[in-house]
């Protein structure tokens, strides 16, 4: 997971109440296993099974990935600012490996 | 040791045949398993036409990742929100594409993502309401240059 980088784009600011735009992305192969490398040998598994989106002590959003992610996985989603604090975006890989990145939103009233 | 060209000949046909052998069959989804992975998606509930729309391009020249977006009509009230969107495919090697769990604290029921199609085929969007109904929408998509080939 050397290379995994993860990047989310938010606001750092919001009304409470309005509704925020979040993209996050993150590097990842998302190795379908159907390929074969130039050896004939079938290059292994090895995608990024989920996306989980914590806010102010619950989910707010999840993602179940499959083979057919494109690499890199992209999501445009959206949320409530409800208070200040930090979104926790965790994605985790087939091996159980988690990215952790976090993110402050400042709410004003 | 040394080979004779008996030995030499035969075993250059051995190793024609192990390394054509491995190639993996680039199997399609079939119908049977489609409905299956829809069946899962709703645990067998209906699916009604409707209230979905499945944003994704009618020709996509690099089915390695098509930008596709769903929109579902829905307040996203406690009362009434959507709880799950899936996206189902006719013709990849796995019927799944990706799920996603909503609820009332999204705000906005919109999603967007960047998917793979390995062939020219129908893609299924179905969301799940909080009443526990289903809806859905379909769109058949072009593509030019598939997922899931040597190179990609």
């Amino acid at each position: 997971m050397a290379l995994a980088i993860a990047r989310v784009a938010m606001p750092a600011t919001a009304r409470k109440g309005d509704v925020i735009e979040i993209k996050a992305l993150m590097r990842h192969v998302m190795e379908p296993g159907y390929r074969v490398d130039n050896r004939g040998q079938i290059i292994p598994r090895d995608i990024v099974k989920s996306l989980s989106v914590m806010y102010a002590g619950a989910e707010v959003f999840r993602m179940d990935m499959h083979p057919a992610v494109a690499a890199n996985p992209f999501v445009v989603f959206s949320t409530v600012a409800v208070e200040t604090g930090e979104l926790v975006f965790t994605w985790v890989d087939e091996k159980g490996a988690a990215t952790v990145e976090k993110k402050l939103l400042t709410v004003t009233e | 040791m040394d080979l004779s060209r008996r030995e030499f000949v035969v075993g250059l046909g051995a190793l024609a045949v192990a390394t054509a052998l491995p190639l993996p069959a680039l199997a399609i989804t079939t119908p049977e398993q489609r409905d299956a992975a829809i069946r899962e998606a709703t645990k067998g509930a209906e699916i009604k036409p409707g209230r979905v729309t499945l944003g994704i391009p009618q020709v996509a020249e690099n089915g390695l990742s098509v930008f596709t977006t769903v929109t579902v009509e829905s307040p996203m009230t406690e009362q009434d929100h959507v709880r799950a969107i899936h996206l189902i495919s006719e013709k990849n090697p796995l019927p799944r594409i990706v799920s996603f769990q909503l609820g009332p604290r999204v705000g906005r029921a919109k999603v967007s993502t960047n998917i793979r199609l390995a062939n020219s085929q129908r893609v299924l969007a179905i969301a799940e309401m909080s009443d526990g109904s289903f809806w859905s929408d379909e769109k058949s998509v072009i593509v030019s240059i598939g997922a899931c080939i040597d190179g990609g």
